[in-house]
């Protein structure tokens, strides 16, 4: 089954029958196989999967950072297959957010300079009203001249959320930006995150395994062994837990 | 536990590779030190045996004045030809010869210019035949008084041939010879240790090599069959009382050739020291290694712990995987240091004007010392990080670890106190309050002050690293560099010590020598007034010399005003020795020199006269009228009174005798002129007349007193440019030591490499962040040496003060030039580290599962 979903003309990140094969003969594994997928424009979509499902795979080749065996992936109007490190490099710099699980900061750059970071790689300079929004919206503007080192878990994925939102990329990719996190932290970055989507038109697609963070986005895709299975749109913890349960049985295999 | 060890250590051999190659180099210098001179002394040895394998019993006079290599050549007392007579009647001699053969035989090659030895002697000897070892290659034996023989090596060298006209300088100046023969030796040799020979007549050898007609060198005796040498020797003894040395052939060969190990024992010295530092700063490296393997491997060892390692098998692994890589270097530096001691040892056979160079061997002490050296280093080194591993933990296992800030509160201390124990030995040792242990208590100094400021580094290494890399903090890559450069200041610390070492040790050696070069070259220039001086440049164990004729007819050329030619020579004076000198010309004293009387008259000399320095005078308690018993190279102890006192300065010697003592002197020549002209004259008018008559006396050139000058403090330029290439490498390894710590940090942060490449740093910014941080380091280290050495430099050049160094002179165009090679080393340590952040895989790197 294939989901396409939304007005192609709104897409902020689109895959068309995308293949990702590693190794091959006896040791081949396919981890995408033939996915399609859109990601609306202002959207916040969350892509979920049992482990070995090939969401991770999905996230990493739409974001650049892993080349696809067959297919095409675009980010806004360009075209990510086929381009080289340095064309890679500049859509990751100018097109593309990221939020990590964890080291996500620089340990010797105080937490504006990390925010700051992706900008002054580029030679930009931030917007001073969308930089005081963002710093207002995460709630740091007292904690700016501490080191990672001093902040809480919290706090660090909160600044690396706010450098993700500062260069206003054309999309987001979170990979469960939660999961180091305790419910309390993890619910306030989440919160944060649709805000973000919600007031500023951001779009945002999270890879995660937690049904209670899938139910922060407008929309949830399921991958099961490289392909895409369901999708839900308005979901709760509950619709996402069902449809999970319904996904795990035949998925145990992979990996 | 060692399984564990043993496997961890093959998983990161590529990283303990760098460190071990520091060790490997230090232990190449130790090995091939021992190498080299076990080889030279065993080909020393062959040489001499050889050159007395056909004499069972040697006599020979025992010297005025005993020398030993490294002060010039010994000159020996001739034995009067009736000894030889005498020698011949003792029963059990079969065969007695009387041999001339002394140093100072020069040849004037083809080409105008004397042949120049660097170390092995240029005999002039008598022709004695040939024998079992001395064959003639072309030509017929010298019969008549202006006929001369060479051995091969010299005729090739000086591209002469039988029936040429050549001049040879001796004792005599320039006489001419025809060439009548040409001689080898035993074994299609040219020569024997590359030793130049010229064999006279018997009476032009007795006159040109020993001043005197009758007298021999040596006696030597060939036994009677049946009669063994040292039965010979006892008998010969006996019969000529104790007046002689009388020696086996067996003997003179071994003393012979342990004087010359003497001499080599030096050179061995030399590399020792040299491998001392080289260790010194492998030890840094390794030290730093051993500290950020255990860092990364925080959780492994807390690991190990958590399921139940001692802190004491902790400390065991890492020592144990110590104990493996100085094992594995010890093997790899006594293989290459065999192979450089084999190769030096060929050069300087080669050097040496042919020297057989005996088959390698391998001493034990090179292998002692090559492992006890590797094993201890490398030990000694992990020690400090082992004993921090075993601190750690177990809980750390189940944390999230970095390497936390730790305070630098006991490491500043420490390093104050060492530091002060530095300054404090180097004020003992440099004041002169240490006797005898002066040179030791110097280098002790030294070394506690390298280690006491490498520990103060960490403390310093925050402020001064953050202000050189605001240099390159202009750009992101700069910035991030220079942050991740000030990150550790401990692993920064210890990589730029490592540098520092051997940048303070070649800044320290240039102050010392430039400074040195300063003070006396203005003292000369300032108080010599003379405006030509004939000199050359010393290349063997005599100084040049000039045929004393040439000051006299300088004399008489127009616009000359005076006119004095210096000798010296080695003597015994009231049983003591030292250096003394003598003047063609008295009162060029004051009137060229500009020395000033202190007592007595310093304008004339009788022939039982001398004049003393100040300093010398108050040494030896002498005043004017005092009586003194002096011993030169030649003739008989004579008795001299002081009749004048001068003021001592860096250029005076310590005494002067009447020209009258000038024949007894080992070099009977002037080995300096110094000419001053009258007022009006130019110099260029001069120097050319004067240059004709110098025309027989090519080992000197006439010059103006700038030049002179310049050609005199020159010399010091090669112990400093031999200490430099020794030096570079340490330099060398302290960059093997910043390329490691790159590597290794680079390793550490993967991730973060990985998450500056996914937000939009590109290669090349990658590679430039690393290179500012290499940069930033290595400019450090060569900061801190400069400043090190500039600092020990002055040191030295204070308490030397009263030696007549009077002037500091700081390298500064040098030192701005280690600043730009630091640089440069610093470009050049980053690029493989450079290049493999730049190829981490993003991907790889950011993925968390």
């Amino acid at each position: 089954m294939t989901a396409t979903v939304g007005q192609q003309a709104q897409a902020a990140a689109r895959a068309s029958d995308v293949w990702k094969v590693y190794g091959s003969g006896e040791a081949q594994v396919v981890a995408l196989r033939g996915v399609n997928a859109e990601f609306e424009r202002g959207r916040f979509t969350a892509i979920m999967g049992p482990s070995g499902s090939g969401k991770s795979t999905l996230m990493h080749c739409l974001a650049g950072l892993d080349s696809v065996t067959r297919g095409t992936v675009m980010i806004g109007e360009t075209t990510v297959t086929g381009l080289g490190d340095s064309g890679l490099t500049k859509l990751r710099r100018d097109k593309v957010g990221f939020i990590f699980q964890q080291f996500n900061l620089l340990p010797t750059l105080t937490a504006q300079e990390n925010i700051l970071l992706p900008l002054s790689i580029a030679g930009r300079k931030p917007d001073p009203a969308w930089y005081d929004t963002v710093i207002d919206t995460v709630g740091l503007r007292d904690r700016l001249g501490h080191r990672p080192a001093q902040l809480s878990g919290g706090q660090q994925q909160r600044v690396a959320c706010a450098r993700a939102l500062v260069a206003r990329p054309e999309v987001i990719f979170a990979d469960e930006p939660t999961g180091n996190l305790d419910s309390r932290s993890g619910a306030e970055v989440l919160n944060f995150l649709r805000n973000s989507v919600r007031e500023h038109g951001q779009t945002i697609v999270m890879v995660t395994h937690d049904p209670t963070a899938a139910a922060y986005a407008d929309r949830v895709v399921f991958l099961a062994d490289g392909e895409i299975v369901s999708e839900l749109i308005e979901p709760t913890a509950e619709t996402v837990l069902d449809t999970m349960k319904k996904l795990d049985t035949p998925a145990e295999v992979a990996n | 536990m060692v399984r564990a060890t043993l496997k961890s250590l093959l998983a990161r051999k590529v990283r303990l590779l760098l460190s071990g190659l520091a060790v490997v180099l230090g232990v190449m210098f130790v090995s091939g030190a021992f190498v080299l001179t076990d080889t030279l002394g065993r080909s020393f040895d062959a040489v001499f045996a050889d050159g007395f394998s056909d004499v069972d019993v040697n006599v020979a006079g025992k010297p005025k004045v005993a020398l030993s290599e490294a002060e010039g050549e010994q000159v020996a007392t001739p034995v009067p030809a009736a000894v030889l007579e005498q020698v011949k009647t003792v029963p059990g001699v079969a065969e007695a010869k009387g041999v001339v053969n002394a140093d100072g035989a020069r040849l004037i090659g083809s080409n105008g210019k004397v042949v120049a030895s660097f170390g092995p002697p240029q005999l002039g000897e008598n022709w004695l035949g040939e024998s079992d070892l001395v064959t003639l290659r072309e030509g017929r034996e010298p019969r008549a008084d202006g006929e001369i023989v060479v051995n091969a090596a010299l005729a090739k060298a000086a591209k002469v041939k039988v029936g040429d006209r050549v001049g040879v300088l001796t004792l005599a100046p320039k006489q001419e010879f025809t060439l009548v023969g040409v001689f080898g030796y035993s074994g299609g040799r040219d020569s024997i240790g590359g030793v130049n020979e010229v064999a006279f007549t018997t009476p032009v050898a007795q006159r040109l090599m020993l001043g005197e007609p009758d007298v021999f060198t040596s006696i030597t005796a060939q036994a009677t069959d049946g009669t063994s040498p040292e039965s010979l020797r006892d008998a010969v003894a006996g019969a000529l009382g104790g007046q002689y040395e009388v020696k086996t052939g067996e003997q003179v060969a071994a003393d012979a050739s342990a004087s010359l190990k003497e001499g080599l024992s030096f050179i061995n010295k030399v590399l020792l020291g040299f491998a001392a530092v080289a260790l010194l700063v492998g030890t840094f490296l390794i030290l730093n290694t051993f500290s950020i393997i255990v860092a990364q491997r925080t959780r492994e060892l807390a690991l190990l712990r958590a399921i139940g390692a001692s802190g004491r098998q902790v400390i065991g692994s890492v020592v144990l995987e110590a104990v493996a890589v100085g094992l594995i270097a010890s093997v790899l530096g006594l293989g290459a240091g065999i192979g450089v001691g084999a190769l030096l040892a060929y050069l300087f056979g080669k050097l040496a004007g042919g020297l057989a160079v005996a088959g390698l061997g391998v001493p034990a002490a090179a292998v002692i010392g090559a492992f006890s050296v590797g094993l201890v280093i490398t030990v000694v080194a992990a020690l400090l990080p082992a004993l921090r591993a075993s601190r750690i933990p177990p809980i750390a296992a189940m944390q999230d670890v970095a390497n936390p800030d730790r305070p630098l509160t006991r490491v500043t201390v420490g390093g104050a106190v060492v530091t002060a124990i530095g300054a404090g030995l180097l004020f003992l040792g440099l004041g002169g309050h240490a006797g005898d242990n002066t040179l030791a208590t110097i280098l002790g100094g030294v070394l506690f002050a390298f280690i006491g400021v490498a520990l103060l580094t960490p403390l310093i290494s925050r402020p001064v690293v953050s202000l050189l890399g605001a240099i390159f903090a202009w750009s992101v890559p700069g910035k991030l560099g220079r942050l991740n450069s000030g990150r550790n200041p401990r692993r920064t610390a210890i990589t730029a010590a490592a540098l520092m070492v051997g940048i303070a040790l070649v800044t320290g050696v240039t102050v010392i020598l430039d400074s040195a070069k300063s003070s006396i070259s203005s003292l000369a220039t300032d108080t010599i007034k003379a405006d030509l001086v004939i000199a050359g440049a010393q290349s063997g164990p005599r100084p040049p010399s000039f045929d004393p004729a040439v000051l006299d007819k300088a004399a008489t050329l127009p616009g000359v005003q005076l006119v004095d030619g210096e000798y010296g020579d080695m003597a015994v004076v009231n049983g003591t020795r030292t250096w003394v000198a003598a003047s063609s010309n008295v009162a060029a004293l004051e009137r060229i020199f500009g020395t000033k009387a202190t007592a007595g008259d310093i304008s004339r000399l009788a022939p039982d006269q001398l004049l003393l320095s100040s300093d010398t005078a108050s040494a030896r308690n002498l005043s004017v009228g005092s009586t003194v018993t002096v011993q030169l190279s030649r003739g008989d102890a004579r008795t001299y009174t002081v009749s004048g006192i001068y003021e001592s300065s860096q250029l005076t010697n310590p005494m002067v005798l009447p020209p009258q003592a000038v024949r007894d002197f080992a070099m009977p020549q002037p080995i300096q002129g110094f000419v001053q002209l009258a007022p009006g004259t130019r110099v260029e008018d001069v120097q050319p007349q004067v240059e004709r008559l110098l025309a027989d006396s090519p080992e000197v050139t006439v010059v103006d007193l700038g030049s002179f000058v310049k050609q005199q403090t020159s010399q010091l330029d090669t112990p400093l440019r031999m200490i430099q290439i020794l030096l570079a490498l340490a330099i060398a390894i302290a960059v093997l030591g910043i390329v490691n710590t790159l590597a290794l940090s680079v390793l550490e942060r993967t991730r973060e490499l990985g998450l500056l490449r996914a937000i939009g740093l590109r290669r090349a910014q990658t590679m430039r962040m690393i290179t500012v941080e290499a940069v930033v380091i290595s400019l450090f280290g060569a900061l801190l040496g400069v400043v090190v050495g500039s600092g020990l430099g002055a040191a030295v050049v204070r308490a030397l003060k009263d030696e007549g160094i009077t002037k500091l002179v700081l390298p500064w165009s040098q030192m701005g030039t280690f600043l730009i090679l630091a640089t440069i080393v610093g470009v050049v340590a980053a690029v493989l580290p450079a290049v493999r952040a730049a190829r981490i895989n993003v991907l790889g790197a950011i993925a968390h599962d």
